[in-house]
């Protein structure tokens, strides 16, 4: 146990030296900027269930902004509701100022809010190249038409869509894997994967549900790594659920925190680090 | 591998070289009894046509439907009444508007895999076999009134040429299916397939990708209710000629295709082609061996009963053994001789 806590001490070291400091020390290219993402009075139930209750909370430009908190706390359930897969009964999400009124995946994915599921949601049957390559479904034009009969659009888009898909297979280091079906790859390799069709999208948001879940160290410091390389070198606004504190306390910029579908804590990681509830709620406490 | 035309690898194009030279130069010169072509090929290429589009619905978007029937008569009769009432009309043209025809009512009968999947979707897809064939059936005008209630269908007639024996057909369907698979591969290779399987795999996720589920699913049935269209006017004007409806269109003739689309290998292009063969054939082949082995030996009910139960056996254990169909097969056992070879 001292020796693997020892290993995680200098990985997590290294994180911070070789990309945090960078930042730190030469400023970020894409400056925190205004909210882009607003979520006010958001309240969710499933019958008598109540999931989220009367949540609000903000996510600026080009900023990672953490998701944490217990299980069932309603996290899930809150970029679900984000991303148009659940219909909160009550409160609005704004994008960029404005009220986004008819919220379904489809809406979302074409406002640029991209994002990876917590039980992989990848197309099994499909190889890798292949599953990033739906991810650029919103970059591609051509109709079924075109594509049968292999009209100048279609092989423009393809080729281009191709292109992009090599560069983004080629940043997640999984070249030797392109052609295998997902269903075939470990679980680590999987969540790359997802990773990568999010990013085909070219969103300006991405949510992450627990992008690191099930991963080793090591590959949880590539994903790391990934994650803060695309936030510094494309502005991309990440909003990620994940249980490793380690983790979130070093890459994101801001952390909200759940518990029971309420917001106990929303500020910058040493603040919340620090939070008596919130420390209540990661060891238990007990209640009068 | 390097594509080296269009998006085509060399091993396509040689493929596609020796197919077309076997179905164009080897069997136009090397059969010569009509048999062959009127009761065995152009059906085969016909009901390949439709497994096709099965394949289209079910192996790539993953929306079973059971109704592949009742889209073949829709296409047959569309095609009948056009060259009946349209003066001049071309024969070609006419197979493309009754595709689209059959296209239009295939988004119809589509519209419940919006709603419900899997196999209450395969239930409510059924509509489509029974109410197209009881409406041709029902309203005489389809069958221009025939006092028999069967349809005898025109002589087809392309430019003066006419297109009566055997040998002719089998050019014209096999070139039709020719245009159509090349059409399929082209949609299955690209997005437009991409969108398929991802819809098939998990739509949730397609559409958080931007993926229109509405789009794809009803595109999908689209396709597939064309292919059958197309597929159901060949087959009457090349195979059955007299049609009556019920018959000839019955829920048996949809369960075939279907049965032709999973043993071929859902999610292929190939599978429609090897699935139509052997639901097609092996009942032939059997047959066959039946009569010249057992002949005298055995009664010929029983022969008969026994090709029965030899198919069932067959379709049970490939499907255990390899369910993903012939074409998987065939892909596995190219994959070890290369294997062997290097």
């Amino acid at each position: 146990m001292v020796i693997k806590k020892n290993v995680r001490k200098k990985i997590k070291k290294k994180i911070k030296t070789k990309i945090k400091k960078k930042i730190m020390t030469q400023g970020r290219k894409f400056k925190i900027g205004k909210p882009i993402l607003e979520v006010k009075n958001i309240s969710l139930s499933f019958g008598g269930v109540k999931a989220i209750t009367n949540i609000s909370f903000n996510v600026l430009e080009h900023e990672i902004r953490a998701l944490i908190g217990p299980n069932g706390a309603g996290k899930s359930s809150l970029l679900n509701c984000i991303n148009g897969i659940y219909k909160p009964q009550e409160g609005q999400i704004l994008f960029k100022g404005e009220v986004l009124d008819k919220i379904t995946p489809n809406f979302i994915a074409q406002k640029g809010i991209s994002r990876t599921f917590q039980n992989l949601a990848l197309f099994k049957r499909m190889s890798v190249l292949d599953n990033i390559l739906v991810g650029r479904k919103l970059h591609s034009k051509a109709n079924f038409l075109e594509v049968a009969f292999q009209l100048p659009r279609a092989i423009r888009e393809e080729n281009q869509n191709k292109e992009k898909c090599e560069e983004i297979i080629k940043f997640l280091e999984i070249e030797n894997i392109k052609n295998t079906p997902v269903g075939k790859l470990p679980y680590g390799l999987q969540k790359k994967v997802e990773l990568g069709r999010a990013l085909a999208t070219e969103a300006n948001i991405l949510l992450l549900d627990e992008p690191m879940a099930g991963m080793n160290v090591e590959e949880k410091r590539d994903m790391c790594r990934f994650i803060l390389k695309v936030n510094d070198e494309l502005g991309t606004t990440i909003v990620l659920i994940e249980h490793d504190m380690g983790v979130v306390m070093d890459i994101s910029d801001r952390v909200v925190v759940l518990d029971y579908g309420k917001i106990i804590g929303d500020d910058v990681p040493d603040n919340v680090r620090s939070n008596k509830k919130v420390i209540d709620a990661y060891l238990g406490v007990a209640h009068d | 591998m390097k594509p080296v035309f269009m998006k085509y690898t060399k091993a396509d194009i040689v493929n596609f070289v020796v197919l077309l030279v076997i179905g164009f130069l080897v069997i136009p010169n090397v059969i010569t009894t009509d048999y062959w072509y009127t009761s065995i090929l152009i059906p085969w290429l016909c009901l390949t046509l439709a497994a096709l589009g099965q394949n289209i619905v079910m192996g790539y978007t993953g929306q079973l439907s059971l109704g592949a029937a009742g889209f073949m008569c829709a296409g047959a009769y569309a095609c009948y009444n056009m060259m009946l009432r349209i003066q001049d009309m071309p024969f070609l043209g006419a197979l493309v508007l009754s595709g689209l025809i059959a296209a239009g009512l295939g988004i119809i009968f589509g519209l419940p895999s919006l709603r419900i999947r899997g196999i209450y979707l395969m239930v409510a897809t059924l509509a489509s076999q029974f109410f197209i064939v009881w409406v041709i059936d029902k309203f005489g005008w389809f069958k221009n009134y025939d006092v028999s209630g069967s349809t005898t269908f025109q002589k087809i007639n392309i430019n003066g040429v006419a297109f009566t024996s055997g040998h002719m057909m089998y050019l014209l369907v096999a070139a039709i299916v020719v245009v159509i698979t090349l059409l399929a591969i082209n949609m299955a290779r690209g997005s437009t397939g991409r969108n398929w399987m991802a819809v098939r795999d998990m739509d949730i996720a397609a559409e958080s990708m931007g993926v229109s589920l509405l789009k794809t699913k009803l595109q999908a049935f689209a396709i597939n209710a064309f292919l059958c269209g197309i597929a159901g006017a060949l087959y009457t004007y090349t195979y059955l000629k007299t049609v009556e409806p019920f018959a000839a269109f019955n829920i048996s003739l949809s369960f075939k295709i279907m049965f032709m689309a999973i043993i071929g290998g859902l999610g292929t292009i190939s599978g429609a082609f090897i699935g139509a063969a052997f639901i097609l054939l092996f009942p032939v082949v059997l047959n066959a061996i039946g009569n010249n082995v057992f002949h005298g030996m055995i009664d010929a009910t029983i022969i008969s009963a026994i090709e029965q139960v030899v198919f069932g056996g067959l379709i049970i254990t490939l499907m255990i053994f390899e369910p993903l169909g012939f074409a998987k097969l065939w892909e596995t056992l190219k994959q070890k001789v290369i294997r062997k070879k290097s």
